[in-house]
C-alpha cells in the first residue's frame, strides 16, 4: 500500500485512511473540516499551503466556563449592547492559509463581523454580534475547525499592555530632522561666495536650529536620562560621553549661529542621534509571539467546575468558578485534558496525571482515591473528582514564585562591554580635550574654547556606541532563524561569559516524547503478537499507544472480549486465546519491587511471557555536544529523578560532569546561588515548571521547548528542542561575537584619533565632521554586520 | 527673491505634512504588526479570481 498522507493535516494516515471527495484523511476530525470548508466555498485554504490544518481535538465540556459573565466580560476588551470584541491567543497559527481562513470566519458564521490575524503575535481578534452567538460559540467554532484558542489564567488579569512605540517616534523625530537639516546645510558645504547665499543663510540656520530643537529636547532625551543616572551611581557608561558630545554640539552650533560665526554643526548633531537610535531600533528585535515573563498563570486554567452537593436531597450541582475563588475543602471536577490548579486530594475517579509541564518527564503517574495530587499535572484519562487542600497561590509548585529571585531585575545589575571601555574611554577624551585647551591657551587663547568643543564633539562615541547593538542584533535575528530565541541582545554577551553550564535531565536531555522500548523475557509467538496488537489498539492509555507503534504491522481484527482496568491494564480475548497488559500487579499478581523504569508487562492464556521496559531516550547527539562543551567550561547534570540512570550517563558523558540526582526545585536554585558565590557564570538548561527558580537565578536561563508557542517557564533563551545538538555552537558563536565587537573597537578608535588630529589642531570645520561621523559609523556597521554574518554561515537548522 | 521665502514655507510645510501623517500611522497601530499586511494584500487577488470563477455558485447561496 502506497503511504498517503492526510489532506488537511499532512499527518500519515496509516492503516485507517478515509477517502472523501478523492482525496484522503487521517481522522473523521480532519474529514469534518474540510467538509466545512469546501461547503462554505472556502477550499482555497488548501490551495495557499498544503496540508494546512490541524487535527480538532473535542473535548466535551472544555469551553463551559465562558458561559460565566465575569469571565467574558476579562476576556473581552470591548463590550456593548450588540457588539463583543475580544482577541484570542491561538497556537497553531503558523501559515498563509492560517491567516486566510481565520480572516475569512464571517463566511462559516455570519454573526462574526470582523476578524483580523496579527501573524507575529499569533492572535485573532474578532468581532463578533452578541445577540446572534457567543464567546462560548466563537470558540467552539475556531475548536470544530482545529484552531483551539489558547486561554489561561494569564488572560484574567488585567492588561496594562500599551505597546511601546516612543522608540519609533523618537527614530522619526530624528530621522525627520536629519533628512532637513541635511537639505538646508548643503549650500553651504562648498561656501560659495554667491550674493543669494550671503543673504539667505541666517534664514537657513535658525531654520537648522528650529529642526534641531525637538531632537535634543526629544530625541535624545534617553542618552541624558541615562547618563545622569550613570553619574549619580558613580558610573561613566556610554551614555556620558554622547550626552556630553549632543550638549556640547547643539551650545557651540547656535552660539556659532547667533554671533555669526559659522555653520554650526547642526547636521552632524541630527545626524548622530538618528544613527544613534537605528542603533537601539535594531537592537530592539523581540519575538512578540514568545514570552520569556511566563509563569505558572500561562498554564493554569481560567476556571474550574466546582461540584456542590446539597446535604439534604444529595443533588449535584455543578458551577464554573474562578481559580482564585478555589477554597480549602471545594470538590472540584477535573475533565480529561484539564489541569489541576490547587493541591489536591484524589476523591473519585482514576488519575493518570502528566507531570510533563512540571518535570518534563514524559510518563504519565497512575493515583487512587486517597492519594494527594500536586498542582500542574494534568489529568490524561476520563473524569476526577479532587478536593482543594490549598488555595492556588499556596499550593507547592506556585509557591516558588513567591522566591524573591523572580522579582529581581537580572539585566540592572550587568554592566555590558561598552559600558566597561566607556570609563576609561571617558577619561581619556577628557584628559585629551583639557591638555590640547591648555596648549591653545597659551598659544592663542582666541581658539581655546573652540578646540575644547572640537575635541568633545568629534570623540562622541557613535561608533562605539553603535558597534555593540548592530553586531549583537545582527546575531539575535541568526539566532532566531535558528529557533534560538533570546530576550534581548545582552543575552548573548552573557553566553559569552559563562563558565558553567548545568542542564536539568528529564525533558531537557532526554526526549519527551519518544521512549525507547527493549522487550525482556519468553519471546511472543506470532499470533501472540497479533492480539497484543488488537488488544493495545483499544486503548487509549498512553503506555498503550506508544507500545501499539513500534509492534510490527498485524491484521485488524475485532476481539471477542476486551476489558479495560483502568490503572492496572487491559485484557484482550479471541478464540480461547487470552492476554494480558499491565502492571506487574495485575498481569501476574506480584509487584515489582526492583522496578527502576516503567515497564509494561504481557502475560498470554495465563502464563506471564516478560514485561516491555520503557527507557528515557536521550537527544540526538548527546555526547557530543557534552564533549564538545566540557572543553570550555564545567558541566554539571541537576535532576529531579532517582539515580537510576547515573551509571548509564557516567558512560555516555565526559568524565568531569557532575551529576546530583533527588533535586528538589529549591535545591537546583540553592545549587547555582552557591556557584555563582563562588565567582562563576552559570548558565541554566532546563525546560519544566519546576525548573524556573533555578532559570531565574542563573546568570542565562536557557528553556528547551519541544513547541515553542505552547510552554516555557521564564527564561531569558528559549531553544527549540529539535536545535539540541547546535547548543556548544551558540556559546561560540557568542564568544566569537564579543571578539569582533572588541575588534571593532579598534577602528572606531582610530576613527577618533583622526578626527582629533583636525580637532586638537583646531580644523575641525563642520563639513569634516559631517564626512567624518556618518562614515565612521556606517563602516562599523557594515564591518560588524559582515563578520557577524560569516560567523554564522556554518549553522544550519537541524531537522 | 523673496520667492525663496514661499519655496521654503512650501517645501517644510509638506515636510511637515508627511510627518504628521508618520506619527498618525504609528498612534494608529500599523507599525505594530509589519507582517500580517504583507500577507494579507496578497489575498484579495485570490478572492476576486474565486468570484470570478464561480459566479454562478455564490448567486445560488446567495438566494437560498
Amino acid at each position: 500500500m502506497i503511504a498517503s498522507t492526510c489532506f488537511h493535516c499532512g499527518n500519515d494516515c496509516g492503516k485507517t485512511t478515509i477517502s472523501f471527495d478523492q482525496k484522503t484523511f487521517c481522522c473523521h476530525g480532519c474529514k469534518t473540516v474540510y467538509d466545512i470548508f469546501s461547503s462554505h466555498n472556502l477550499s482555497s485554504y488548501y490551495d495557499l499551503q498544503s496540508a494546512p490544518g490541524a487535527i480538532p481535538k473535542k473535548i466535551e465540556g472544555k469551553y463551559d466556563y465562558l458561559d460565566t459573565p465575569d469571565i467574558i466580560e476579562r476576556l473581552t476588551e470591548f463590550d456593548n449592547n450588540h457588539t463583543q470584541i475580544t482577541t484570542l491567543y491561538i497556537p497553531h497559527i503558523h501559515c498563509s492559509s492560517c491567516i486566510w481562513i481565520l480572516e475569512n470566519l464571517h463566511k462559516l458564521e455570519s454573526a462574526i463581523t470582523v476578524s483580523q490575524v496579527n501573524f507575529p503575535k499569533k492572535t485573532l481578534r474578532i468581532t463578533y454580534n452578541k445577540e446572534h452567538i457567543s464567546l462560548k460559540k466563537v470558540v467552539l467554532l475556531l475548536n470544530t475547525i482545529g484552531y483551539d484558542p489558547y486561554i489561561s489564567l494569564d488572560d484574567y488579569s488585567i492588561k496594562t499592555t500599551k505597546t511601546n512605540r516612543n522608540l519609533i517616534y523618537k527614530l522619526g523625530v530624528a530621522g525627520f530632522a536629519f533628512g532637513n537639516v541635511m537639505f538646508l546645510s548643503f549650500p553651504e558645504y562648498f561656501e560659495v561666495q554667491e550674493y543669494w547665499l550671503e543673504q539667505y543663510k541666517h534664514v537657513f540656520r535658525w531654520l537648522m536650529f528650529i529642526f534641531s530643537l525637538p531632537v535634543v529636547g526629544y530625541a535624545a532625551q534617553d542618552y541624558f536620562i541615562s547618563a545622569y543616572k550613570g553619574l549619580r551611581a558613580r558610573l561613566l557608561n556610554i551614555d556620558v560621553p554622547i550626552a556630553l558630545g549632543i550638549l556640547v554640539l547643539f551650545i557651540r552650533s547656535t552660539t556659532e549661529i547667533i554671533f555669526d560665526l559659522g555653520t554650526g554643526f547642526f547636521d552632524s548633531l541630527t545626524g548622530l542621534v538618528f544613527f544613534l537610535l537605528l542603533g537601539k531600533f535594531f537592537q530592539q528585535k523581540t519575538y512578540s509571539f514568545l514570552s520569556f515573563e511566563r509563569d505558572y498563570k500561562s498554564y493554569f486554567p481560567i476556571a474550574v467546575t466546582k461540584v456542590n452537593t446539597e446535604k439534604h436531597n444529595n443533588q449535584r450541582s455543578e458551577k464554573n468558578i474562578q481559580v482564585y475563588d478555589i477554597k480549602k475543602g471545594d470538590r472540584l471536577l477535573i475533565r480529561n485534558e484539564e489541569l489541576i490548579p490547587v493541591d489536591a486530594v484524589l476523591l473519585e475517579g482514576c488519575a493518570q496525571i502528566d507531570y510533563s509541564f512540571v518535570t518534563g518527564e514524559s510518563e504519565s503517574i497512575h493515583k487512587t482515591p486517597g492519594e494527594k495530587l500536586f498542582a500542574g499535572g494534568r489529568q490524561v484519562s476520563g473524569a476526577i473528582e479532587i478536593e482543594a487542600l490549598k488555595s492556588v497561590t499556596q499550593s507547592y509548585l506556585t509557591q516558588l514564585w513567591s522566591n524573591n529571585v523572580f522579582t529581581k531585575n537580572k539585566s540592572a545589575s550587568f554592566t555590558n562591554l561598552t559600558d566597561t571601555i566607556s570609563k576609561y574611554f571617558t577619561i581619556t577624551i577628557l584628559c585629551i580635550a583639557l591638555t590640547a585647551t591648555t596648549f591653545w591657551l597659551f598659544y592663542d587663547s582666541s581658539q581655546a574654547i573652540h578646540v575644547f568643543t572640537a575635541v568633545l564633539i568629534i570623540a562622541c562615541p557613535c561608533a562605539l556606541a553603535l558597534a555593540r547593538p548592530f553586531a549583537l542584533g545582527n546575531i539575535l535575528r541568526i539566532f532566531g532563524k535558528r529557533k534560538f530565541y533570546l530576550k534581548n541582545a545582552d543575552v548573548i554577551e552573557q553566553l559569552a561569559k559563562a563558565n558553567t553550564i548545568i542542564f536539568d535531565k528529564t525533558g531537557t536531555i532526554t526526549t519527551s516524547q519518544k521512549s525507547t522500548i527493549t522487550y525482556q523475557g519468553l519471546p511472543l509467538s506470532r499470533q501472540e503478537e497479533a492480539l497484543l496488537k488488537n488488544t493495545l489498539r483499544a486503548s487509549n492509555h498512553p503506555l498503550s499507544r506508544s507500545l501499539y507503534k513500534i509492534l510490527s504491522e498485524h491484521d485488524i481484527y475485532i476481539l471477542d472480549e476486551f476489558d479495560e482496568h483502568t490503572g492496572e491494564g487491559i485484557e484482550g480475548k479471541r478464540e480461547q486465546h487470552t492476554i494480558k497488559v499491565g502492571s506487574s500487579g495485575f498481569v501476574r499478581k506480584k509487584i515489582d519491587s526492583d522496578a527502576m523504569n516503567t515497564a509494561v508487562h504481557i502475560s498470554a492464556d495465563d502464563t506471564y511471557k516478560g514485561r516491555y521496559i520503557f527507557n528515557n531516550s536521550y537527544r540526538k547527539g548527546i555526547s557530543e555536544v557534552f564533549k564538545a562543551l566540557s572543553q570550555i567550561y564545567s558541566l554539571s547534570i541537576l535532576s529531579g529523578d532517582n539515580s537510576s540512570e547515573k551509571k548509564y550517563l557516567q558512560k555516555v558523558l565526559p568524565k568531569h560532569t557532575d551529576l546530583l540526582f533527588r533535586q528538589k526545585p529549591k535545591d537546583k536554585l540553592n545549587y547555582i546561588d552557591a556557584l555563582q558565590q563562588r565567582g562563576k557564570n552559570v548558565v541554566m538548561i532546563g525546560d519544566g515548571l519546576n525548573d524556573a527558580g533555578a532559570l531565574a537565578q542563573s546568570d542565562v536561563g536557557i528553556a528547551i521547548s519541544e513547541n515553542v508557542n505552547v510552554f516555557s517557564p521564564a527564561c531569558d533563551a528559549i531553544l527549540d528542542a529539535s536545535q539540541f545538538k547546535n547548543i556548544s555552537n551558540y556559546f561560540k558563536i557568542s564568544k566569537s561575537t564579543m571578539k569582533i565587537i572588541s575588534s571593532s573597537f579598534v577602528f572606531s578608535f582610530l576613527y577618533n584619533i583622526i578626527g582629533l588630529y583636525f580637532a586638537v589642531t583646531g580644523q575641525l570645520s563642520p563639513l569634516i565632521a559631517a564626512i567624518l561621523m556618518p562614515l565612521s559609523s556606517i563602516s562599523i556597521i557594515v564591518y560588524v554586520t559582515l563578520l557577524t554574518n560569516f560567523l554564522c554561515r556554518k549553522l544550519k537548522v537541524e531537522q | 527673491m523673496g520667492v525663496i521665502y514661499v519655496l521654503l514655507t512650501i517645501s517644510i510645510v509638506v515636510a511637515i505634512l508627511f510627518f504628521i501623517g508618520f506619527i498618525i500611522s504609528v498612534k494608529n497601530g500599523q507599525y505594530d504588526d509589519m507582517y500580517t499586511p504583507s500577507i494579507r494584500i496578497l489575498f484579495e487577488d485570490e478572492l476576486v479570481k474565486e468570484r470570478k470563477n464561480t459566479p454562478s455558485k455564490s448567486t445560488n447561496s446567495k438566494q437560498s
